[in-house]
Order: structure tokens, then sequence, then C-alpha cells
């Protein structure tokens, strides 16, 4: 039995380019209000890696009507509140009671389109310390914590803006200037290159004369160029990383289609019937049965110019990476030549369903109703895409994944890294070539 | 109509209407306490199975116990393995989920509405007659024993663990739900089993329903999954520890302690003391009070720390609650060369708040409406509400508890907030404890006037 299951929206476009999405839910009195700008650390170069979120964090300092923090009249107001920075967007939310609605809108409004005259010097090196902080403390203090920037690295060619992590470099951040500034923001914070949904308890009449009250006279600018840029593999190419870790872990990546592109959902369902769960083939393998790993993780990390597809499994004390990085070989050949049963098809089905369902539960926040139909518009154009995007799933097959698995995990172009203790260089998998990142 | 004034911020409206979830409460034959809520926004169902005896049932030698005894509850039921049991929840898509704190271990399972009489059915095997087979403990305290030793590389959890143990000493409370390398090698299938004999009882649980569908039809899925749950097989039970009933040791910790680190890139914080019980009658103070002083962005400590002198990407307090006394806890991690100066401006805003520098009307306003005005959000999915409804279960509060959420804040005045700060913080007698570069920072130290610090060990 299928369960319809929608995301209805209405869109409109102002005049100076701004897309407007409402979505309506009345079940609790609050409205979410969602922006996306389609910029991310994939527009930035080397040299001045990590401006985009560094971007991001001078965007809660205050603009020129409301000449200070953006968090005390929202908080105020019962908001709750947050942005992010990724390769490909930025994105910024509150949810707040329907009483406040007006006041969210001014505040976004005010950043959108009067940022500059707020941005000091002062604020803007302390925010420049506070992300180095951050920096530090998720990825510098944090056991495995570089090895992504390891891997990433190794992926693509040092001009590919994906080669680096949205964080950027310390030495990058801490080389910005506040002149940089002012160009990001004409550039890329403009009406034509933004996004906002109002969704929640709101008429949507109401929700597209609120917006064009606040936004509809903020100067429009020119929608930046698309990012190109291309990467491939050749080989395996094998690394080692030295960590402050006690347990060993490897990680295999391989590049693998952009978000939405064909054989990308069947990638999603690769990764689940790998490493979702005690069913799962290499969950049952390596820490089930010959408990030869403590864990086990496969995701296809999805973006708009080219994803990647990472595996990761930590060595149980005793038992080596090499042991382990064969059975997944073993295993990944296996479902390159036979692909899924159907019962592993009937139950990724059925849990891509659920989670499509679970996906409707919340207005606002990450991953919220209002964050995705933002997503579904910057990054396709069409705020419409739930359903498809399910059937994107309901439509894999046990030939598509198959030949996705086949197609993608191949053991001649994919990077294989070896995270190991500081002290014990010999837990590497062989002929491993050593990195070191900052 | 296009235009708008930016010569001043839009005022809020009146707060909107906004009826809390109506719980009725049932008593099934067998003793089990149920209570239902219908929630009808999406054809989702959550069942919350809250289980008497959390980590604090632990006894001293066997620290991490009730933790292995919630693993065991999905390694298998009846004809079942551990395997099936996981294919079976992944073919209603099921979102599982166990959580042992302190007081109750809490279950929690959602799923379609069309699949609630399978999912309860599952989660009541799981639950109530779980295998308990020899490999499979085997292989779960393995993993838990190399989990133990993956968290030494964590910071966070370090600190954690010192800290309980530093507040708490010997005391039930004293230690994480994982327990420690030693007590997990003294722990044996045979004290699992033991465990959920005398815990897992109908008497000793709550089972919370909320989902899109009528309280009776509700009832009826409890009932067809947990109505034959009897437990029966033992005459008698030992009696589980409860460790609200234990009073802490007045000894008091060290000032300063150290897990040392070398060569960390920062110093994780935690700054505290035992404090008060949830189901005290000055909560709502205490919320009001905290989220000024560090439980939210725009909190004194927040802005100092982070926005005026950018130590760290974020600090906050708040309380760890459970029943018996509580900690109050700052924690943050901060920039190695900054820790004594972020140490000394965070107690400096906690002495401020009782004494130079009470809370001003505007912060109160702003605290108090951050409270009530956010309220309403806390009750969107299926799964908030059956959790919010759990710990009313856990905490003994009355099913109008939501209702009187939000007057009661509105009541709190300064006078409020200055009596609870001066009552139940105590900066002089807070315990700092720092995981980072101790020879990069010993001698800051020193300036703090909180005498030689303690060395622990990470494993504590």
């Amino acid at each position: 039995m299928m369960t319809s299951i929608d995301l209805p929206f209405t869109k409109r476009t102002l005049g100076n380019g701004l897309d407007v999405i409402v979505h309506e839910d009345h079940h609790v009195p609050i409205v979410a209000v969602n922006i996306w700008y389609h910029v991310g650390s994939k527009n930035e170069r080397p040299g001045r890696t990590g401006f985009a979120h560094l971007f991001e964090h001078l965007m809660f300092e205050g603009s020129e009507h409301h000449n200070k923090g953006f968090f005390p009249p929202l908080q105020q107001a019962g908001a709750s509140l947050n942005g992010s920075t990724n390769t490909d967007r930025t994105n910024y939310w509150e949810v707040v009671p329907t009483s406040a609605v007006d006041r969210a809108l001014w505040m976004e409004s005010d950043r959108m389109g009067y940022l500059l005259p707020a941005v000091t010097r002062e604020r803007f090196e302390t925010q420049r310390d506070v992300v180095l902080n951050e920096r530090r403390q998720n990825y510098e203090n944090r056991p495995y914590g570089m090895a992504i920037m390891a891997i990433t690295s190794a992926l693509y060619p040092p001009d590919h803006p994906y080669s680096w992590m949205t964080i950027g470099s310390a030495e990058d951040i801490r080389a910005m200037q506040l002149e940089d500034v002012q160009a990001f923001f004409r550039t890329y914070y403009h009406p034509a290159n933004a996004s906002l949904v109002l969704a929640g308890d709101i008429e949507t009449p109401r929700a597209f004369d609120l917006a064009e009250q606040y936004f509809g006279d903020l100067q429009p600018g020119t929608r930046p160029l698309p990012v190109v840029a291309t990467a491939s593999l050749a080989r395996e190419q094998r690394l080692v990383l030295q960590d402050r870790v006690e347990l060993p872990r490897i990680y295999i990546a391989w590049l693998s289609p952009a978000m939405f592109a064909p054989d990308d959902a069947e990638l999603d369902l690769v990764a689940d019937l790998l490493a979702n769960g005690k069913t799962s083939r290499l969950y049952k393998t390596l820490v089930y049965d010959r408990r030869i790993a403590l864990d086990v993780s496969a995701h296809q990390h999805s973006r708009e110019l080219g994803s990647f597809f990472l595996l990761a499994a930590t060595a149980a004390p005793g038992h080596s990476l090499a042991d382990i990085y064969a059975e997944i070989d073993t295993e990944l050949d296996r479902l390159s030549a036979t692909g899924p049963s159907d019962s592993e098809m009937e139950r990724a089905l059925a849990q891509a369903e659920a989670q499509f369902m679970y996906r409707l539960q919340t207005v606002g926040g990450f991953g919220g109703k209002s964050d995705q139909l933002n997503a579904y518009n910057v990054l396709l154009g069409d705020p419409g895409f739930f359903a498809a995007d399910l059937d994107r799933y309901r439509l894999a097959t046990h030939a598509s994944v198959r030949s996705a698995a086949a197609r993608y995990l191949r053991r001649e172009a994919r990077v294989v890294l070896s995270v190991i203790p500081r002290d014990q260089p010999a837990l590497a998998l062989t002929a491993s070539d050593k990195v070191s990142v900052s | 109509m296009s235009g708008v004034d930016r010569s001043r911020l839009p005022e809020v409206g009146p707060d909107p209407a906004f009826t809390f979830p109506e719980i009725v409460r049932h008593t099934l034959p067998n003793g089990l306490q149920v209570r239902t809520v219908e929630h009808t926004s999406i054809p989702l169902i959550t069942i919350v199975l809250q289980v008497e005896g959390g980590s604090g049932a632990d006894t001293a030698d066997k620290e991490g116990l009730a933790a292995i005894v919630a693993d065991m509850v999905d390694e298998g039921t009846g004809a079942l393995s551990a395997i099936d049991v996981s294919d079976a929840m992944a073919r209603i898509g099921g979102d599982y989920d166990v959580d042992v704190s302190p007081d109750v271990t809490v279950f929690s399972l959602t799923t379609l509405t069309r699949f609630a009489a399978r999912g309860a059915s599952l989660l009541s095997d799981m639950t109530t007659r779980p295998s308990m087979r020899e490999t499979d403990f085997v292989r779960v305290r393995q993993l838990r024993l190399d989990r133990l030793k993956q968290l030494k590389d964590l910071p966070p959890a370090v600190a954690e663990r010192a800290f309980l143990r530093l507040m708490y000493a010997q005391h039930p409370y004293g230690h994480v739900p994982i327990g420690s390398d030693d007590a997990l090698r003294r722990i044996s299938l045979d004290d699992a089993s033991a465990l959920h004999a005398a815990s897992f009882r109908p008497s000793r649980a709550t089972l919370v329903i909320t989902g899109a569908l009528p309280h009776q039809e509700l009832l009826a899925v409890a009932n067809g999954a947990f109505g034959e749950w009897t437990n029966d097989g033992r005459v008698s039970h030992p009696e589980v520890q409860r460790a609200s009933a234990i009073e802490p040791s007045e000894v008091a910790p060290p000032r300063l302690a150290i897990v040392a680190r070398e060569g960390a890139a920062q110093s994780e914080l935690r700054i505290g003391h035992l404090s008060a019980r949830r189901n005290t009658p000055d909560y709502p103070p205490l919320l009001v009070m905290n989220a000024l002083l560090g439980g939210q962005f725009v909190s004194r400590i927040n802005l100092k720390l982070r926005e005026e002198k950018a130590y760290t990407y974020g600090a906050r307090t708040g309380f760890d609650w459970r029943r018996g006394l509580s900690p109050f806890v700052l924690q943050a991690s901060v920039h190695t060369a900054s820790t004594a100066n972020a140490i000394a401006d965070a107690i400096g805003e906690i002495e401020g708040l009782r004494g130079s520098r009470p809370p001003t009307a505007e912060e109160l306003v702003l605290a108090k409406t951050s409270l009530t005005r956010g309220y309403p959000r806390n009750f969107e999915t299926a799964q908030q509400v059956a959790r919010s409804i759990a710990q009313l279960a856990l905490y003994d509060l009355p099913d109008t508890y939501f209702a009187e959420f939000v007057p009661k804040v509105n009541a709190v005045g300064e006078d409020d907030v200055t009596r609870v700060a001066e009552r139940y913080l105590a900066p002089e007698k807070m315990t700092t404890l720092i995981v980072g570069d101790h020879s990069a920072i010993a001698d800051s130290l020193s300036t703090l006037g909180l005498g030689t610090p303690s060395v622990l060990p990470p494993e504590l």
C-alpha cells in the first residue's frame, strides 16, 4: 500500500528576483522563515577558503537599521534561529510564534538589503576568532576530525572548490580582510540569488503581502554565473593520516553523480544496504559476524557539482585495516555482480517512504519543510519536487541499484585513507602515502 | 504596498492561542500506566516506554549494567535474532531509539500509523521478553568496551565522565551510563537478566502513545501489545537501587581539576556544583535565571566569552536535571591560550549576577518571553509530545503542567531571580574541570586563586 505523501506550496517571484514560497500548516501557531542564498564554499577561491562561512557569522552581528546583535529581538519574540553554510548554499532560519512574523521578516530583509554599514573591523575580527575556535573545536580537537579534509583534497584537484572544506584553512581565515566582505556581499547577497520560504500558521495571501512589503524594495542584483568544475580519478590512491586516536579507521571514497542526477538515489540505497542497521551487509559481516570492526558507515554525500560516496569502518582492537578492506571489497564485488535481493529492495523502499513522511513533521529548522522547499527551489528551480524526489527511490530497481554500485564504486578509482594512532605507523594499509592536514 | 518603516522594529503581537495536548490516563489490568494523546497532523505514531531505573540503578561495582540491559533489548526476542529484530524494524520504517538517563530508561519507536499495532507489538516483545543470549551479550559488552576506548579521544566525553565523578563521587549518579572498563568486565549475562527481571515490570513502567488515532484506538494498541505483560515468572524481585533516594556525600570536591591532554588545541571546560532537584517549586525562576545567565545565545556568559572576547565558539550553562540533587554546570570549549581568562570571566559573570549586576528589567523580559513565546513549538511532532509526557511521569508532574508553564514563568520577578541565584548558585564553591594541555596552561591557572589543580586520570 502506498501512502500519498506531498508537500504543497505556492511560489511567486518578486520584481527584484526574490523567489517566495509559501506552505500552510496550522497545527501549531508558529511560522518558519527560511532563506537560502545560493552561495557556499564552492564560490570561494584558493587562498580565501572559509570565507562564505565567516560571512555567515557576520550576518548575525547587525545590519544598518538594527545595528547590534541579530539574536536578542528574535529570542525575545520566542524565536529559535540559526544558520549554516555548506559547499553549495548558505541558509538562515527562524521559527517564530505567528505573532512575530513581521519582526522576523524585518530582520531578515534588513540584513539582505543593508548589511554592510554595520560590518565594522572589530566585529569582523571577533568573528574571525570565533570561527578559528569553531574550527579547533569541531575539527582539530576531535578524533578523526581532519580525515574529511585529507579525503576531499585527494578526491578533487586543488583548484576544484570541493577540494577544501567549508570551514576553510586556518591560514586563510587568519588572512581574511574586512575589504573582502563588501565584494562578497554585493555578488552573492541580494534578492536574485536568494529564496524565501514562509511555512506554517499563515495564510498564503498574507504571506505574499508581507514578503512584498519587507523585501519588495530591496535592490536587485545580478545572479552569479554557475560554478563549473570537474574532477576524475584514474587509480586507487592510498593515504595515511596520523591522529590522536586509539583505534585505526579506514575511509574509502569515490566520486559519484551530483545531487538529483541519475544514480544519486541508487547510491543512497546502496549506502543503506551496505551499512544502515544490523541487517545491512557490512554491519552484519564486519561488526556482527566477524567482529573485526566496531562500526561501519556509508553515505552518499550529495552535492550540486558532483557527489562523493564515503565508506568508513573503525577496526576492533587487535584487528587490521587490511582485513576490513578486503572484506569490504568482497562485499562490493558481490553487490556489483548480483545486486540487492528482492527482500533488501522491499526493506529499502519501506524505509524511504517512512523517511519522507518523517520529513513532513516540522515546518522549520534544519531539514524542516521550509528548508526542503528551499533546497528543491534553489538546486532544481522546482519547489514541488518532493513527490518526485520520493519517486526516485520508488522507481529504483534491482538492476539500477546493481549497476550504480558497479559503475561508481570501482577499485581502480578511489581514495583509501587510513587514520591511525600517532605512534603506530604499521597499522596503515601498505603502500599508503603520508599526508598531513592542518 | 511596498515600503517599510525601518526606524523601528515591528512589535510582537499578542500570543496566539494554543491548546496543549489532552492527556488521557489509563491503567491496564496488569497495572501498566498508559497515557494517550491524539496528535493528528501526520499519519505517524510514537510509542514511548519509560522504565524505572536508569544508570542510577547501577551498583558501584557494576557501573554500566543498566545500559547493557537497554542494549540487549534489540538483540533478539522469541524466535527473532538480533538481525531479525533490526529487519522487522526496518520493514515498518521504524525510528527506534533508547536513552539511558540517570533515573529511567526510555524506549521510543515512531512509525507510520498503519503499522501501529505491528510496531507496538515488536516494541513489547523486545522490551518485555528479550532473548538475553550469551553470544549477543558478549558482543554487546565488547562493543561497549571498545567504545569506551574511543571515548578517551573525545574531550567532551572525557569531561562529562570526570565532572560527574567530581560532583557525586561514589554516589550512583556519579558515573556516565556506559560505565567503566573494570565494571563492564565484571558484568555477566546473569547480572543483565536479573536487572531486567527486577526492573522491567508493568508496575515500574509508563507507556505513552501519541498519534493520529482516537484515544480508544491508541489504548487498544497499548492493550494489544502490552496487556499480557505480567513478568510473574519470579516470585520476588530484588530491590532496584533508586539513586534519588540516596543523599550525595557532603564532602566538597576540589575547586580545580584537570585531565591532561598534551597538545590539545582547546580546553574543554566544566564549571559547576550540585544545585537543585527538578521538582523544586523554584523551577520556573531557575529556568529564567539560567536563560539570562547562560542558557541561550544572548545570555551574559555567551555574549562575554564568544561575542566580546572570542575565547570560544560558544558557552552555555544549564541544569543536568534528575530526580535527586542535580548539577548546575557551565560548559565551553575554549582556545588553549585563553583558558584562565575564560574561567575567570565565566565565574565573574556568575558572581556578578549574585552581586553587583542583578538582572535588569530588560534582561528579565527577554529571558521570560524567550521561554514563554517559544513554548508551543515544543509540541509540533508526535515524538516531542510523547517525550514531554514521559517527563511528566518521570518527575511526577501534573497533566496540567504544560498549560501552567507560561503563567508560572510570567509570574517570575526580578527578586525571584536574585533569590534563586543567591540560594542555588555558589561560585565560591564551584568546581572547575579542564580537559586540556596542562603544561601550556599551568602557569596561568595559578592566577585564578582556585588552588593547585587535582590532576585526574582520563579514565576516572
